[in-house]
């Protein structure tokens, strides 16, 4: 890492950005020490795979919501295409003897590049719209995208790849159906990785972080602020909320062939629009822009449920609870001053809080 | 300004003056009204009988006028006479209904705002339109093309050829920030400037662009005296040291006058006068629209 | 006959999307909020309903009225508690909340009514199973019947209340310019609860209809059918009430003629295709207004 230094300070982007990286790989060997000490209980190793591909999720959909400032409530559906597309080379490749890693590189590349062009050509009528009407728009997509999987059946036998909308798939007897309609995928060989997993995750945090430090984050910054004086300067607003929507919705392919590597069954229906809307609550619990909040609301929220699992069917309703609480103490505007007031107090004399930046009087 | 007189005699006396020795062929005129230093070019813009309406309402019409490579030239009028949405139309937020503009000797009908951008006109907007969640910098450094065009690929990798290209872009941005004395400010976010910084950033941003003519929206709204003085003398430093044409829209009349060397009056969307400073202060036109007309001086 | 029999299902369906969608407008309307958890409330007015009926042996109608009272204080309580709070601070933080309270009511109903589906009986069972028209060649359900008339009465009751009476105006002024409302004397709080009470008892109405139709009672009956009805109002323009009529009855209808006629597993895929057609070509929806940005 190459760091930039101004002033003596770190940009704000480089501290950031090593924040970001400094969690996950301290988390990564935490996890891993405790593990060869048998220390992590199973459920929470059956989760490792899982956390990666949600952070993976929470960190491309904050670069199209935090970053770029368009809601979308589709993300779901890159994940399904990126996690099916997986599943089929894997499946395709099982034969050939090949290491299960290099198997698993193959269906990520391959699952990011299908949803990156999903990405692509959805978002070219998407990003048309404003605000909630492209919401319900991408949320649209991500039905459909669901809907299509329930009617894809695909199988490989020794005469090569078959694809179709019915069962009907002709395959030999020696042939192996790869994705079943409604019910999905089944019988898949599970290799992905916790190690897979946070090298995926590392990519991400690289490909996302150093797009917001350069020309092209400047710019979809720059559209998301102020559409009007983007245009203004030259900046072709559409061509940047497409190059960030495609960049998101291929690493959002990644994920989802990381995530659909680790299951031996995977139904459609797991990425409907509860999932879509699951990742963009990691988004806005970690904060809009903010990567490494992204992470650790992702991390914190997959675990969570998990954790509760002791109040069994009561876990749900605490979440859901925690969940709006959590909003509330966040963002309502009567709490924040309630804190600033006490916090002032608090700390009286030792350490004076700074004071708000003047917004300008006019 | 002049035309603000003292008592209401005054005011009868000249507008009776100028009103009979007024050439009626002369408020329409198409001729081109540029400094003497820009007589022997060809103007950066041509605009010719552009015109808008909205739903049935005429917001411009017959705009005409001609500004040379480096003129300063002002638009002024009541509030509502349509000179912000001359700007619009210049940068094509608006299309027109009617007319057209030439940008140096090109017709720019049915281009958009970053086509015309990339042509080199630049604007300020009047209710200011920054990039409020980026650093001064960033904005500065967002609105340019020339320098920094890597493509996606550097921008993931950060190659040798982003590392040059920022760092040209690092030291301009800092160099135009210094034009008023901002270069301090780099790493502030943009909303947290106080409201006059912000303005001059705004500026800054435009001239970001490498621009042949910069649009000011009322550049001065809301600085005190002595921050507008400085304006006026910036603008002129501008125009010296970039060599390009500046059109302002104001309504602080010192500044208009001061600067400008030709001004075009607006009302009801269309011009009533043009000329320099000394013509428009005594145009009897100009006095009835800011001051409102006197029947008995007919 | 069959083409007539399909119209008619996809009218009923759309009416209940309908009676919906007027819930999801009048609330974005209001308050510019996607108000998630609206699909849920239906499910509960739903099983009070259901509750009223099974369990007490109370008459149909009475349920139903039980149903709209108890899903009227659930409005009024949600707005209050979860919404309210944050009212003033972007969209963004309260679609969160309501995506939380959505979880909530979800496994709240979960635990007091378990996810085994209950077998809603029809509140239209006492006239019989079906009209025969044409011989028998036609046959027109009760529910499906009632489901229209329903849907027609509570629109030119809307149109009448917000058009005519004062609470009504407020609602408009209120969504027109919250500050100016204010300004002008109005308590823009009531407004506020006063739509999210009348969305919700809307709701119960329409949790009622669908479940008469569609017996197959579940913690998350509301989720889908929230969802259509939110596109629904997207489609005829979110925040016209004519608009989200409009885009009620089309999507049903879409929706039982994709089934019937093209693919029943696709008929989502082409309700919201459709939707984002229309969306492209008029960007806030067919009744919706224009917006412009000031430069």
């Amino acid at each position: 890492m190459k760091m930039k230094i101004k002033n003596g300070k770190l940009s704000p982007y480089t501290k950031n950005s090593i924040i970001s990286y400094g969690i996950v790989i301290i988390a990564f060997v935490v996890v891993t020490v405790l593990n060869s000490m048998g220390a992590v209980s199973s459920s929470l190793q059956g989760q490792l795979v899982p956390i990666c591909a949600y952070i993976i999720m929470a960190v491309s959909l904050n670069l199209v919501v935090g970053i770029s400032g368009e809601l979308s409530l589709g993300h779901a559906g890159f994940m399904s295409a990126g996690a099916f597309m997986g599943i089929v080379v894997s499946g395709m490749l099982e034969s050939s003897g090949l290491p299960d890693g290099v198997r698993l590189a193959a269906a990520v590349i391959c699952g990011a590049i299908l949803a990156g062009i999903l990405g692509f050509l959805i978002g070219i009528p998407v990003l048309r719209l404003r605000g909630d009407y492209l919401a319900i728009v991408t949320l649209a997509f991500g039905e459909i995208i669901k809907n299509i999987m329930n009617i894809v059946y695909a199988g490989v036998d020794s005469n090569g790849f078959h694809l179709r909308t019915n069962p009907d798939l002709g395959l030999e007897e020696s042939g192996r159906m790869l994705l079943n309609g409604p019910m999905g995928a089944t019988a898949v060989q599970r290799i992905s990785t916790f190690t897979a997993g946070f090298i995926l995750v590392l990519i991400t945090l690289f490909i996302v972080q150093n797009i917001m430090n350069s020309r092209q984050g400047r710019a979809i910054m720059a559209c998301r602020d102020n559409r009007i004086a983007a245009e203004s300067i030259g900046l072709n607003v559409m061509r940047y909320k497409l190059m960030a929507f495609t960049v998101s919705a291929a690493l959002a392919g990644m994920g989802g062939a990381l995530f659909g590597l680790n299951y031996s069954t995977l139904l459609p229906i797991k990425f409907n629009f509860n999932t879509s809307v699951l990742i963009l609550v990691f988004v806005v619990l970690g904060g809009l822009g903010n990567i490494w909040g992204s992470i650790i609301a992702a991390t914190v929220l997959t675990i969570l449920p998990e954790a509760l699992r002791q109040f069994a069917d009561y876990r749900m309703l605490a979440y859901a609870i925690v969940l709006i609480l959590v909003m509330i103490f966040t963002y309502s505007p009567k709490i924040k001053m309630f804190t600033q007031g006490l916090r002032e107090k608090v700390f009286k004399g030792k350490n004076k809080t700074p004071e708000p930046e003047t917004e300008g009087g006019v | 300004m002049s035309i603000k007189m003292k008592n209401d005699e005054v005011i009868q006396n000249t507008v009776y003056d100028v009103y009979e020795n007024y050439d009626e062929s002369k408020s329409t005129v198409d001729e081109i009204i540029l400094p003497e230093r820009d007589k022997d070019k060809t103007p950066i813009l041509e605009i010719k009988g552009l015109g808008i309406d909205f739903g049935g309402l005429t917001a411009v019409d017959e705009f005409t006028l001609s500004i040379g490579r480096t003129e300063i030239a002002g638009i002024i009028g009541p509030n509502g006479a349509g000179k912000t949405t001359i700007f619009n139309l210049l940068t094509k937020v608006y299309q027109p209904t009617r007319g057209t503009f030439l940008f140096d000797g090109v017709d720019t009908a049915g281009m958009t705002t970053t086509q015309i951008s990339k042509m080199g006109i630049a604007r300020t907007f009047q209710n200011i339109r920054l990039f409020d969640k980026l650093t001064v910098e960033e904005n500065v450094k967002a609105a340019m093309h020339e320098e920094v065009n890597y493509g996606l690929f550097s921008g993931i990798f950060h190659g040798p050829k982003y590392r040059r290209q920022e760092k040209a872009a690092h030291e301009k941005a800092l160099e135009l920030l210094s034009i008023f004395d901002m270069q301090d400010m780099a790493d502030y976010q943009a909303s947290s400037l106080p409201y006059g910084a912000q303005r001059r950033l705004e500026i800054v941003r435009a001239l970001a662009t490498d621009p042949k003519v910069l649009l000011l929206d009322e550049p001065a709204a809301g600085m005190n005296p002595s921050e507008t003085a400085e304006l006026m003398n910036n603008i002129r430093k501008i125009r010296d040291t970039f060599g390009i044409a500046i059109i302002l829209i104001e309504h602080d009349m010192s500044l208009v006058m001061n600067v400008c060397e030709g001004i075009a009056v607006l009302n009801f969307g269309r011009i009533i006068a043009k000329g320099n400073p000394e013509e428009i202060q005594n145009n009897p036109a100009v006095i009835e629209a800011y001051l409102g007309k006197k029947k008995e001086a007919k | 006959m069959i083409f007539l029999t399909n119209l008619i299902n996809g009218l009923s369906l759309g009416s209940v999307y309908a009676i919906i969608a007027l819930g999801y407008t009048m609330v974005y309307g209001i308050s510019k909020m996607l108000n998630f958890a609206h699909g849920d409330v239906i499910m509960v007015g739903a099983y009070i309903s259901f509750c009223a009926t099974s369990y007490l042996n109370l008459p149909a109608w009475v349920s139903v009225i039980l149903a709209m009272i108890v899903c009227t204080a659930l409005g009024i309580l949600i707005e209050g508690l979860a919404y309210r709070p944050l009212r003033g601070t972007g969209s963004l933080a309260v679609l969160i909340t309501a995506i939380g309270v959505s979880y909530f009511l979800q496994n709240a109903a979960l635990i007091i009514w378990g996810s085994a589906p209950k077998v809603f009986t029809s509140v239209f069972s006492g006239f019989g199973s079906s009209i025969s028209l044409f011989g028998g060649e036609l046959t027109v359900t009760w529910e499906a019947l009632f489901t229209l008339v329903a849907a027609i009465i509570i629109m030119i009751g809307m149109t009448l209340f917000t058009g005519r009476t004062k609470v009504g105006k407020a609602m408009r002024a209120v969504s027109e310019d919250n500050g100016a409302a204010q300004l002008m004397g109005i308590n823009v709080n009531s407004t506020i609860s006063m739509t999210f009470a009348i969305g919700s008892a809307l709701a119960a109405i329409a949790g009622v209809l669908l479940c008469s139709s569609y017996p197959a009672l579940m913690p998350t009956t509301g989720a889908m059918p929230g969802i259509k009805a939110f596109t629904a109002a997207v489609f005829g323009g979110i925040g016209s009430i004519p608009g989200a009529m409009l885009g009620g009855i089309l999507i049903g209808v879409i929706e039982i003629f994709g089934r019937a006629y093209i693919s029943s597993e696709l008929s989502d895929a082409i309700v919201f295709g459709v939707l984002i057609i229309v969306l492209l070509v008029k960007p806030t929806g067919l009744l919706g207004k224009k917006i412009t940005e000031k430069v």
